[in-house]
């Protein structure tokens, strides 16, 4: 009886586990960019600039990602070329 | 050489005065030396709940600024004389306080204490930092409730970068996870994030769950630390958290639902 009771209720207004789910995204968020270095963007920009001396490249082709990984720390650069016709 | 512990949490009302007053109370009563100085510059209440705030002379910023020597400052408690308080100024500004002040005070405390624990203000600005500068163990004081699991995990990202430890490549911050206000009925029934949720979370070590409870109001109305309300779930809570600390190994307590007899049912329980 007491154990029904308990399943509907719990059913309508199981919000912990929304929460958890928020948290997870938003902790691991905000520490992915807690361990950037300040000077990722700009960073990110000069590169910019210097790729577009040589090739025309939208604002959107670099990104810049920084990772550590105990005492390893990765700088991974992306640049998204355009396709030559 | 002392033992520093921080009491920090970030978010504002989740225990950490309570929590400072507790722990430092357990220490001393358990043989050890203490010290539990009040951060809180501006906005002193360590002494309220330690129930000295009539004898308050000298304070944290008084020391700081030779107005005053620390044992014109500190206050001995007078259920335990292994306990002192060293209380925050009530006037000053925040910025009153120095790295170099709080350490010159934290060394020479450290000689006569074997635990120093520092009550940590809420928020991230100078009080709360150096709160922590100096630690060698953190209690991070977190409510299950989103904005306070949150703050809690700005803190551990704080501690781990910006103390003493960090900066001098020593060995990092001992963090330890103390889940307050927590009610294990809410929890069964999806509620409020249970225990191992924010564990997964945070990824802390659990000192232990502190249950929501009647006791702590009543403890602070009297300026009493809860963890001599011995007869209280709280104040047990505190007990086993100290012993836990002190390398004891108790197993945890209320996490789950407390099972209620004939007698509760019927006329309510606590």
């Amino acid at each position: 009886m007491m154990s029904l009771l308990d399943y509907f209720r719990s059913s309508k207004t199981n919000t912990a586990s929304l929460a958890k789910e928020r948290l997870q995204i938003l902790v691991a968020h905000e520490r992915s960019s807690r361990n950037q270095p300040s000077y990722l963007p700009k960073l990110q920009q000069e590169l910019l600039e210097v790729i577009r001396k040589y090739v025309n490249v939208g604002e959107d082709a670099i990104t810049v990602n920084f990772e550590q990984d105990g005492n390893q720390e990765t700088l991974e650069l992306n640049i998204v070329l355009p396709e030559e016709r | 050489m002392a033992r520093i512990i921080v009491v920090t949490s970030g978010k504002g009302g989740v225990g950490k005065t309570t929590t400072s007053a507790a722990i430092s109370m357990g220490l001393a009563k358990r043989g050890h030396r203490t010290v539990v100085i009040d951060f809180d510059v501006g906005l002193r209440n360590l002494d309220l709940i330690m129930g000295c705030e009539r004898r308050v002379v000298y304070d944290l910023v008084n020391v700081i600024h030779n107005e005053a020597t620390l044992s014109q400052a500190l206050i001995r408690d007078k259920r335990c004389d292994q306990l002192y308080i060293l209380p925050a100024s009530q006037t000053r500004d925040k910025d009153a306080l120095t790295t170099e002040g709080v350490g010159r005070i934290l060394e020479e405390l450290s000689k006569d204490f074997k635990f120093i624990v520092c009550d940590s203000p809420a928020g991230i600005e100078r009080g709360a930092t150096l709160a922590m500068y100096f630690a060698d163990d953190a209690f991070v004081v977190t409510n299950p409730e989103v904005s306070s699991v949150r703050d809690s995990d700005r803190m551990l990202g704080i501690l781990s970068s910006k103390s003493r430890r960090a900066e001098n490549g020593q060995e990092p911050i001992k963090e330890y996870l103390l889940l307050s206000r927590y009610s294990p009925d809410r929890v069964k029934l999806g509620e409020m994030l249970s225990v191992e949720d924010v564990q997964e979370i945070l990824s802390l070590h659990l000192l232990g769950v502190i249950p929501e409870s009647k006791s702590v109001l009543n403890a602070s109305n009297s300026g009493t630390p809860v963890i001599l309300d011995e007869q209280s779930d709280a104040g047990q809570a505190y007990i086993d958290i100290v012993a836990r600390y002190l390398g004891e190994n108790k197993p945890h307590r209320f996490i789950e639902e407390e099972k209620k007899g004939l007698f509760s049912k019927l006329f309510g329980g606590k």
